[in-house]
């Protein structure tokens, strides 16, 4: 999933400050799983940003809603009605989730809620992880299933590097070494000589390399 | 001497089969060339060649190239070290061919330190490709005369291409295969990291020797001499990948201060003197950080001077 986290109240506050009606708008899906924009976050951003007016003595409208996700046209369409009611839309999706709100409906002001980090997984109840970074063209194959774009800190293709310590990453002692992760794991699977295999120069064309990446699949298409 | 590939002294001096002698200077924090050359004027007749380190610990610094340069117009013979974290794959080919123009020929290709260590730690990193890939890219350039798009190279660089090694990182059963792979990719010398577990090192050398890549890749030993119980200290607890057994933490400290800079140059001479008898040990690479005045005593007391003339 797509993981994020809670902006800081004071950014929100000074996107919205000005601002009479506001949308505090949650989606279902992966914000959700990650705690940072689903319902119930929608509703104490909410509460927040009220007491912060009532504070300051103004009065503003803030309503909440919960999409199933953000990232869809259908589930978008549903705000369609009420859009106009609003200055301004403070989306806790993650950032594709804003931007699509943002080019659906064109001249209301749209603003991040949260700060969108990765794809990952949830380790452990408030503990989540990255595991991908989309670069469009998988080795995990030839990594033992262990990804080290996304996990080792210089992307090595051949790892490990010269810093790889006790398991540990050169930058920390809290991150695994994807590198020893792989091998340790290649071991496991009997595969320890595939190790000297030298990786190929990455094409990264089909990552953000390559400009703005388009899916196609004709066959789905209506 | 007809099997020598590049012009390289370095590459005369080893295919000779005398142990060469390397050691490195870091360039300045500022665009002052002296830095560099006085550096260089204290150590130029006890080494062979003299690396340029590149950004080292993701410090800015004067580029490797430019110090290279300096190193050069001396009349000494250069090492430039190239990381890949700052330059993607367009940039490493050109500084090659910058380097090559100026007749350098000497390459050292590394990943570098993440740059969360030094002045840059919000910066973007590159890791375009990776060292192992660079060795590929360099080989190419020179052997095929190619670029890595497969273009034609016109006066393609003329490079004694090296990478290095560190026995003492983990996971330990991988150190071998790595530098199996590095020599795969073409390396055709090795500077190791610091050694002060000698008996570890030893441990690593009978693996390279068990697949006897000690006879494919020349590997130069290195070795810096610390200053101080606290260096050493910081060393073992502060260095990612660095292995510096107890007892030369004890043995550093055993000594009064002002004697411990004297007792760790004992320590360096008493491991060159060590590792000289380590079968597939083929010189010496000395980085004293920061210290370069004690270079010719160190070579002087292991034994290895002077250096021997080729040409
Ligand atoms: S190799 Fe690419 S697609 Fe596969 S997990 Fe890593 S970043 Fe994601
Ligand atoms: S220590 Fe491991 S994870 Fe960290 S940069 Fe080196 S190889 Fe990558």
């Amino acid at each position: 999933m797509i993981v994020a986290e809670r902006k800081p109240i004071e950014e929100i506050i000074d996107y919205v400050k000005d601002k009479q009606t506001i949308l505090v708008a949650g989606c279902n899906e992966c914000v959700t799983v990650c705690e940072a924009g689903g319902k119930k976050e929608v509703g104490v951003l909410a509460s927040a940003l009220r007491m912060y007016f009532m504070n300051q003595g103004k009065d503003v409208k803030i309503d909440e809603v919960t999409l199933e996700r953000q990232c869809d046209h259908e589930y978008l369409e549903e705000i369609r009605n009420v859009i106009d009611k609003y200055d301004a839309v403070v989306s806790i999706a993650c950032g594709v989730g804003v931007q699509f709100m943002a080019e659906k409906y064109f001249s209301t002001p749209v603003y991040p809620g949260v700060n969108t980090c990765f794809m990952g997984v949830t380790e452990e109840r408030g503990v989540w992880s990255e595991r991908c970074q989309g670069c469009g063209q998988c080795i995990l194959g030839r990594t033992a299933g262990i990804c080290p774009i996304s996990r080792c800190a210089k992307r090595l293709l051949n790892g490990p590097c010269g810093g790889s310590s006790k398991g540990k990453c050169e930058i920390s002692k809290d991150v695994p070494c994807a590198w020893q992760l792989i091998i340790d794991r290649l071991k496991e699977l009997g595969r320890l000589d595939d190790y000297e295999i030298l990786a190929p120069i990455k094409d990264w064309s089909t990552d953000r390399a390559g400009g703005p990446r388009t899916v196609v699949r004709e066959d789905v298409r209506l | 001497m007809a099997t020598l590939k590049t012009p390289s002294k370095l590459e005369k001096i080893l295919a000779a089969g005398h142990l060469a002698v390397t050691s490195e200077c870091g360039p300045p924090r500022g665009s002052d060339p002296e830095a560099i050359t006085r550096k260089a004027e204290m150590i130029k007749d006890h080494v062979d060649a003299i690396n340029i380190t590149d950004n080292q610990t993701s410090v800015t610094r004067l580029c490797s190239l430019a110090s290279c340069i300096h190193i050069k117009l001396m009349g000494l013979e250069p090492i430039l070290q190239m990381v890949v974290r700052d330059r993607n794959r367009i940039a490493l080919q050109s500084d090659i061919l910058g380097a090559a123009s100026f007749d350098i020929f000497n390459m050292l290709c590394l990943s570098g330190d993440h740059q969360s260590f030094g002045d840059c730690p919000a910066g973007q990193n590159v890791f375009d490709i990776d060292s192992m890939q660079l060795l590929q890219t360099v080989r190419r350039m020179r052997d095929e005369g190619k670029f890595l798009g497969g273009d034609e190279i016109k006066r393609p660089p003329r490079m004694f291409v090296g990478a290095a090694a560190n026995p003492f990182a983990d996971p330990f059963e991988i150190r071998v295969p790595r530098l199996a792979k590095k020599v795969a990719a073409g390396a055709e010398f090795i500077q190791t990291q610091c050694i002060y577990n000698l008996d570890k090192f030893e441990k690593w050398m009978q693996g390279v020797r068990d697949r006897g890549l000690h006879e494919k890749v020349h590997i130069l030993a290195g070795l810096t001499p610390m200053k101080s119980a606290g260096m050493a200290k910081y060393m073992k607890n502060r260095v990612p990948g660095m292995d510096v057994p107890d007892e030369v933490i004890k043995r550093m400290s055993g000594v009064p201060k002002e004697q411990q800079p004297q007792e760790g140059l004992d320590i360096c001479v008493e491991a060159i003197q060590r590792l000289k008898e380590v079968e597939g040990v083929h010189g010496f690479h000395i980085m004293a950080i920061e210290w370069e005045d004690k270079v010719p005593e160190l070579v002087e007391r292991g034994g290895l001077y002077p250096r021997p003339q080729v040409d």
